[in-house]
């Protein structure tokens, strides 16, 4: 039972891994980097915080 | 997890792609607890080994207080600097861009080198308990890292839902430990009074209590890991320190029951130097339910530590690409999912190829190396934060007391830990000091030119006093 259980290890890393790097692969093509990387940090506390107290 | 799909549509819609608010005081309870706990599951007992049991108790309670300070402080800060990167974000608004560049190597240094130790760990445990010949720990190792760089990838929620889960479960079962071995009666299970004598207490004396501190370090490292969720909590000001220091005391607590339990059922000879203290004390019980629930929740202690690790590191190495300290080819945000995909891509073969090389023991002093650079840090950070945005001239989710008693004592407590670490891994602590020497010459000579330096300070804060 526990090597069958190590191979299913083995085969579920392989198949998640194939998986991330096929929707990393798509994820990168369909979308442009100036969309991906568009992120700001503090961009809440832009909004939120005034600072008068 | 829902909601990540549904606001996927803004992304594509010409917005900005960020990471996705939607994250409670439970989940940073769960982020920082799940990463710790695994540490009452192994890590801790070796303190007993460097100095005997009354040694592991005297450096529960005052690395408890070295942590306190941590969570005390840490909420200050980030309920007021809520970024992704934690510690690094508030390095970089209050010290400066070399020293934030150093706290985000610290940050993801002891993020990945505890994910790595946490693997092994896990499948060392699996391959003692199946006691077969010829079965290796390596597929449990990179089924560990890779179903949870995978859960990661797809979303922070059902990431730290998974993890409240099943750091819960860990904690409820060393509380059902606790009182199976009825704990207010000496004597039937429990026989402190013979293991820990005036003659054996404190074998080494009171130097084996500094060697000590190496060690207690693992009551609770990683608490200060709640910080990383800042940029994706609904409201930074409250959750963080509710949940850090909710996280703090439930830590106290599962610390103190650890000790106790342990030591009255082990001598510290082998407490020192078994991998499985909680296990071995379900054993010792003689019931097989306690057995089996000790080894599942060392295994789920493991997970949740893991887990909650390949977040903060990706998040920390997310934001060093935001700011461009890194190519901001790491800064990417995955348009559905909302996650650094990248970062936790780019982490996860680094996380695989130390812990199929690495020993236990090295990746876990490495990650203490860095965990304790980081709190020498927070300290100078605090007293900086105070003297140029004193009290009322910056809105705090919460003001921390006592100040600056926490801070020295932070300060002092490191400084004893540096010391511990030097007598057992001198070599590995030069060689690590060298290295973060080394990459500070090249980010200041070499990366920063590439930084756009008004764009880093993203807090609307009035100007520091004295500037």
């Amino acid at each position: 039972m526990w090597m069958a259980l190590s191979y299913a290890c083995w085969g579920i890393s392989i198949v998640l891994a194939l998986w991330m790097l096929y929707d990393w692969f798509k994820v990168d093509t369909t979308f442009s980097e100036d969309v991906l990387t568009s992120s700001r940090e503090g961009e809440l506390e832009a909004v939120s915080e005034k600072h008068r107290i | 997890m829902t909601v990540a799909v549904e606001t996927a549509g803004a992304a594509t819609n010409g917005d900005r792609v960020s990471l996705l608010r939607v994250l409670g005081p439970a989940h940073v309870w769960a982020l920082g607890v799940g990463i710790v706990l695994v540490g009452e599951f192994t890590g801790w007992n070796f303190s007993a080994d460097k100095g005997g049991a009354l040694a592991a108790l005297i450096v529960c309670w005052i690395v408890g207080l070295l942590y306190t300070s941590v969570a005390m402080i840490d909420s200050e800060v980030t309920s007021t600097v809520a970024a992704a990167g934690g510690q690094y974000a508030q390095a970089k608004h209050i010290v400066g861009p070399l020293m934030a560049f150093n706290v985000a190597l610290f940050l993801v240094f002891a993020y990945t080198m505890l994910e790595v130790s946490d693997a092994i760990l896990l499948g060392d445990t699996i391959v003692a308990k199946a006691g077969v010949e010829g079965l290796t720990h390596n597929s449990f190792i990179a089924a560990t890292i890779v179903v949870l760089a995978w859960l990661n990838y797809r979303g922070v929620l059902m990431t730290l839902n998974v993890n409240f889960i099943i750091t819960a479960i860990a904690y409820v079962s060393i509380v059902i430990l606790f009182f199976s071995v009825t704990p207010w009666t000496q004597g039937a299970v429990l026989k402190l009074n013979e293991l820990v004598t005036p003659g054996n207490a404190l074998p080494y004396g009171w130097i084996g209590v500094i060697a000590a501190f190496q060690f207690g370090i693992w009551y609770y490292l990683g608490i200060e890991g709640t910080t990383q969720a800042a940029e994706e909590v609904r409201s930074p000001a409250r959750s963080l320190p509710y949940g850090t220091m909710a996280g703090m005391i439930t830590l106290l607590i599962a610390a103190a029951m650890t000790w106790y339990v342990c030591a009255s059922m082990m001598p510290w000879e082998y407490l020192g130097i078994t991998y499985y203290p909680l296990w071995d004390a379900g054993k010792l019980t003689g019931s097989p339910l306690l057995e089996n629930l000790l080894f599942i929740a060392t295994l789920l202690a493991a997970l949740a530590s893991a887990n909650g690790c390949i977040n903060d590191a990706a998040r920390a190495w997310f934001s060093l690409g935001r700011d461009r300290y890194l190519p901001s080819w790491f800064s990417a945000v995955h348009p559905k999912y909302r996650t650094p995909y990248r970062s936790i891509l780019f982490l996860l073969p680094i996380a695989l190829a130390f812990a199929f090389i690495a020993d236990l023991n090295q990746a876990i002093t490495f990650s203490i190396l860095s965990g304790v650079l980081q709190y020498t840090f927070m300290s100078i950070n605090i007293v900086m934060f105070r003297k140029k945005w004193p009290l009322g001239s910056i809105r705090r989710g919460y003001t921390h007391p006592f100040h600056p008693l926490p801070a020295i004592v932070l300060f002092c407590l490191c400084v004893v830990t540096f010391f511990a670490i030097f007598l057992g891994f001198g070599s590995q602590l030069i060689a690590m000091v060298a290295f973060y020497f080394l990459i500070s010459l090249w980010f200041h000579f070499y990366r920063y030119k590439f930084v756009r330096r008004g764009d880093q300070f993203t807090m609307p804060w009035p100007k520091p006093q004295g500037y």
